[in-house]
């Protein structure tokens, strides 16, 4: 079939941050999917707490203390992330290895705290059902933060390599930035159910 | 179907490649009109459809509350336990993969389940009902003529899910009394040498441990209760005939007839096998 | 490199751009420059490492047609010891491991990753992009379709096979009456096949999201595209449901949580709650992009568009939100309030609508059309009968009251082999006649495929047709036997035999794909005279798909400009780049770069299955396995100083 050429796209650039990036879509269709596991399991929460006759089964209720330091750390966390993104977004290179050092640290905090914040739950996992699903609800969130700190720590690494200085590696620091807000928020929703649904 | 098959014969035929139809808008509009209508009949008739569906289930709800007998089945891999409680909890009848109704009189029937979900089913007395461990549930059923009707668990519940039967006979009310209190009785005694040689062997040698006998000291409960085995119409939840000989081969070999049920072989005989199929072929 | 990058010396290009470019570049150097590019390395290696959208679309064909000829035997096998009441052929506890293994096999290992291995084949093709948008998750996903095959039918070789059922209902599949590890396999089987087919679907969406044709608008987008693309939010809506449920089964089972035990405050029916969130979506996974063949085979054969393009496109998308709202028809017999089932039938009736829409506009295409009966379209004609029946009685069993009837009876077996066969296979097959000629550059035998449809077509009607009357009788699923005193034996007997038809019908169609991938009629670009895109390049199609990328101005490209294909021009030849464009409009944004070989999604799948595989036998397999995982994953990440880099 002849061709016959009708547009010239040679003078556009191979990388853009947001929306106008695959990986951007690619990341937010991760999101969707992890935030359906999440939603599920809420309900499964929600399921097993109308069934119970006492909730929580045959335990106090969780030990605020672990879980209110992760909030207030995720929380506060949201500053340097915008930063970082921010920083990427005008492809200031010695900003964003400041700044992805320091997200790399926000995220390494939370998770030595929940080595703590397991056993105050207050019961095990194989106890009863209750036991069983704040620990899957906590592990579910864990996985997602241990993924995405490794996320940043090797992003953080690449930074400082000749490679980082690519243009497209800081698109991916965006994007990195998008799926920690989604960490971040996952957790005020869990921290929510976990702590406060036993105690009204 | 037919528009279709008219639809492919009324046209001429292309040949592959040829070039694409003209689209000739004023047919298109007629196209779309007809698509309009018949998806707006659809809707009409999915709409009286659920209608019916909805009236229809209401009609089969209201039936509880009348009820006049209760009867509880216990879903087992692969049997039915089956309890009609008494005026009081010692007038209780246990018996197992066969109920007795009075004709034309609404029968509450409980169910639940101890171990895997199990599903309730005689398909010419209506629908179907799951047996759920740890959720009981009941259903109302009403057999409206004399008869026997088969049953057969209707969800997947392990090995022997094609051989977990039921049977429900609905006979008169004054024939359902006399089944009552027939059941309500304990084991009759064994009268002959070989009854007896059977019963010592039944209790001797194991069978009780998993079976009752009421009447005798054989009291387990993790097997259908045995009180009135002759009585009923099959064995090993309509697995075998009620049958002398059927009676040998099951005791002498469940696993043969029906792979993974719980019954073990157990070592006996040839004498003693016999004398226990005797001695439970007795029990009626 | 150098060598062509010699030769480029000299090239008319403009200053100040970085590399190679397609400009102007006359027909052979052009070809040569893409073909080093795009090229994947010859012998074992190059077919491990290779992320081409199509060597890996057609592995994953070949590899779930192979997973159907053993889902097909064992149903065979199952139709043996069925034929004849008490039968001794095979026993309850092989009997049920067959059932469970033809299920979960078709369901699971076939319908759906044949669905995701043409869209992966086609859609880049059909949307005049050359790969897919992340092509190493591509890779990685076959792979880990491939291995969680490979494991669950070595386990069954091993008298391991899953026997609890598809649906591996608690507490059959549960700690305590699951039998040895059998129920472990099927829950890491279902995870592997998850994380493929949920890596396929993130790929689709944000390849049909970013990377049309410049100029292919959302209304010009062809419908087979749309369909797989409702399939991709379906998945990915859907799958995590059963993602969720089988790592809590798999929990329960090895570390002794109680989401399913009553005796401490878990539920039973929440596993069915869980599966059925996902097992019924699961079947409009598998159908949306069979109607999406459809809509793309059947405008070909009556030679003009589809009638209804915007109707049939909203359509898809009800069908795929109401697929969500219907689940809990499965459970109708466990005892809902009534007005929740209402509300469920309510829904399930609903459904039907949107289906009904789409094939009132197939039929006005045909009135308006002249037909072409070609094989392909005979199967869209096999399929359009065999999907009303299938629909009227999917009404049946919306209904509680009907449904309490025949649930779990093989009324259930027969209406969703229509369903599945007619609505999924059919399209399917006539999926392959369509396009072989396209993936292999041969035609299939006509006389062969007319055969091969009316044998399955016949043999199907034959063998599933009285399962209908065998459920109103009374006969219930998954049973391995049945009494002679039942009368179910005559009709059992006939369906068995009837099955042979079935089984003589898909021999001829393998048959014919072996001998015309050596014998078949050369095909040419465009055998059929189709308006899509993925028919404006070679059969086969290059490794670069489009030596130039098209741009799209019509819905029906190639019948709007026959001889010509407009396209643009500047990108590169010595890298590998795509275009992305904007969503809605198609207009375009980036040189998108696009990943190069790479072994490393092969050993990722091979670590992430060695870590599921362990954790069948000990928790601490997640824990230790979770080292390679992330070794294997920051490998495929790290950039390897690609030419793209360097702008």
């Amino acid at each position: 079939m002849r061709h016959r050429p009708v547009a010239d796209v040679s003078h556009l650039p191979t990388y853009d941050f947001g929306a106008a990036s695959p990986m951007w879509w690619g990341t937010l269709a991760f999101i969707a999917l992890e935030a359906t596991g999440f939603a599920l399991a809420i309900g499964t929460y929600f399921y097993l707490a109308v069934l119970a006759k006492h909730w929580p089964i045959g335990a106090p209720a969780p030990d605020l203390l672990p879980g209110t330091t992760i909030l207030i750390m995720l929380l506060a966390s949201v500053v340097p992330n915008h930063l970082v993104e921010l920083w990427a977004r005008r492809q200031d290179l010695t900003k964003v290895r400041i700044g992805i050092v320091i997200m790399s640290i926000a995220g390494i905090l939370p998770l030595i705290v929940r080595i703590w914040e397991f056993p105050a739950l207050r019961i095990s996992w194989d106890q009863n059902a209750y036991g069983s699903i704040v620990w899957f609800l906590l592990g579910l969130h864990t996985s997602h933060l241990l993924t995405d700190v490794m996320d940043t720590i090797v992003l953080a690494v690449l930074m400082f390599t000749q490679k980082g200085k690519a243009g497209r590696r800081l698109s991916d620091v965006s994007d990195n930035a998008f799926y920690w807000d989604f960490v971040v928020v996952s957790w005020v929703v869990l921290y929510l159910i976990i702590y406060w649904v036993p105690r009204i | 179907m037919v528009t279709m098959a008219m639809a492919l014969f009324h046209r001429r035929r292309a040949r592959a490649g040829h070039p694409p139809l003209r689209i000739d808008n004023h047919r298109e509009r007629r196209f779309g009109r007809a698509v309009v209508g018949a998806t707006a009949s659809t809707v009409l008739i999915l709409a009286a459809l659920t209608l019916t569906s909805f009236f229809a289930g209401r009609s089969v709800a209201s039936l509880s509350g009348t009820a006049t007998l209760t009867v509880r089945i216990t879903g087992h891999q692969w049997w039915w336990e089956i309890r009609y409680p008494g005026d009081n909890p010692s007038r209780m009848i246990v018996t197992a993969n066969e109920i007795h109704v009075p004709v034309g009189e609404p029968v509450k029937i409980k169910l639940d389940s101890p171990d895997v979900i199990h599903s309730f089913w005689v398909p010419a007395l209506g629908g179907k009902r799951d047996l759920i461990p740890g959720r009981p549930s009941e259903l109302t059923l009403i057999a409206d003529k004399p008869g026997v009707y088969r049953g057969q668990c209707a969800e997947f519940c392990g090995y022997q899910h094609a051989h977990m039967a039921i049977t429900v006979i609905a006979e008169s009310r004054e024939a359902f009394d006399m089944w009552r209190s027939r059941q309500d009785a304990a084991a009759a005694a064994p009268v002959g040498d070989e009854e007896r040689r059977g019963q010592q062997a039944f209790l001797s040698t194991g069978c009780a441990l998993c079976h009752t006998v009421r009447g005798t000291p054989a009291n387990g409960t993790i097997g259908p209760d045995l009180t009135h085995l002759a009585s009923r119409r099959a064995l090993a939840a309509d697995t075998l005939a009620m049958t002398p000989g059927a009676l040998a081969a099951w005791i002498a070999d469940p696993q043969s007839t029906k792979p993974g049920a719980k019954m073990p072989r157990v070592a006996l005989s040839a004498d003693d096998l016999n004398a226990v199929a005797t001695y439970l072929g007795s029990l009626e | 490199m150098s060598g062509i990058a010699g030769k480029a010396v000299g090239q008319k290009q403009e200053k100040g751009l970085k590399g190679i470019r397609d400009t102007g570049l006359e027909e052979a150097r052009l070809h040569a420059f893409l073909a080093h590019a795009w090229q994947t390395p010859k012998g074992l290696y190059g077919w491990l490492v290779t992320v081409d959208h199509k060597l890996i679309g057609r592995r994953y064909m070949v590899t779930a047609f192979l997973f159907l000829v053993l889902a097909g035997l064992s149903a065979l096998a199952m139709r043996f010891q069925l034929a004849t009441p008490e039968a001794g052929h095979i026993g309850p506890d092989f009997y049920n491991q067959l059932f469970t293994m033809h299920g979960t096999t078709m369901m699971f290992l076939f319908a759906v990753p044949i669905m995701e291995a043409f869209a992966i084949y086609l859609v880049p093709l059909m949307i005049g992009t050359r790969n897919v948008a992340f092509p190493r998750l591509n890779a990685f996903s076959y792979w880990v379709y491939l291995s969680g095959g490979l494991m669950i039918w070595i386990a069954f070789a091993f008298d391991t096979g899953a026997d609890a059922g598809w649906f591996s209902y608690v507490p059959v599949a549960g700690p305590e009456y699951g039998i040895g590890k059998r129920p472990d396999f099927w829950a890491q089987m279902v995870t592997y096949t998850e994380v493929s087919a949920l890596a396929v679907a993130v790929e689709i969406i944000a390849t049909v999201f970013k990377q049309r044709a410049p100029g292919m608008t959302l209304d010009r987008i062809p419908l087979y595209v749309w369909s797989v693309l409702i399939m991709a939010f379906v998945i990915l809506f859907a799958m995590p449901a059963v993602m969720v449920s089988s790592t809590m089964l798999i929990l329960d089972r090895l570390v002794g949580t109680k989401f399913f035990d009553p005796a401490a405050g878990g539920d039973v029916l929440l596993w069915q709650h869980l599966f059925w969130f996902f097992g019924h979506p699961e079947v409009y996974i598998i159908f949306i992009p069979a109607t999406g063949f459809v809509s793309a085979i059947l405008p070909t054969f009556v030679r003009r568009p589809v009638f209804g393009y915007l109707g049939i496109v909203l359509s898809l998308i009800a069908i795929g939100l109401l697929s969500f709202g219907l689940w809990v028809h499965h459970m109708f017999a466990t005892g809902l309030p009534q007005l929740g089932e209402s509300f469920f039938t309510a829904s399930s009736m609903m459904i039907a609508i949107p289906s009904g829409i789409q094939i009132f506009c197939w039929i006005a295409a045909i009135w308006g059309g002249r037909p072409i009966f070609a094989t392909p379209m005979l199967f869209v004609l096999g399929f359009i009968f065999t999907f009303v029946i299938g629909g009227l009685t999917g009404v049946m069993v919306a209904s509680v009251p009907l449904d309490l009837q025949v649930h779990d009876t093989y009324f259930v077996v027969a209406h969703l082999h229509y369903v599945l066969i007619g609505g999924a296979v059919f399209p399917l097959l006539g999926a392959v006649y369509y396009w072989f000629p396209k993936i292999t550059g041969r035609m299939l035998s006509e006389r062969l495929g007319r055969w091969n449809f009316w044998l399955v077509f016949i043999g199907f009607n034959l063998t599933f047709f009285p399962m209908h009357i065998l459920g109103l009788q009374g006969m219930p699923r998954r049973v391995y036997t049945y009494p002679p005193a039942s009368g179910w034996g005559e009709m059992n007997l006939f369906v068995s035999v009837s099955s042979l038809v079935v089984f003589a019908g898909f021999a001829l169609f393998f048959l014919n794909v072996l001998l015309s991938l050596r014998g078949g009629s050369i095909a040419g670009d465009n055998p059929w005279g189709a308006s899509t895109l993925e028919w404006a390049t070679t059969s086969p199609p290059p490794s670069y798909d489009f030596s130039r990328l098209p741009v799209v101005r019509h819905r029906e490209p190639l019948w709007d400009e026959p001889d010509t294909l407009p396209v643009v021009e500047g990108l590169r030849v010595d890298a590998r780049e795509v275009l992305a464009s904007t969503v809605a409009d198609a207009v375009p944004q980036l040189r998108q770069p696009s990943a190069g070989n790479s072994i490393w999604p092969l050993l990722s799948a091979i670590a992430v299955g060695g870590a599921f595989l362990g954790s069948i036998y000990t928790p601490w397999a997640v824990v230790w396995g979770a080292i390679p995982v992330s070794i294997s994953f920051i490998c495929w990440f790290w950039p390897k100083g690609e030419p793209e880099d360097e702008e």
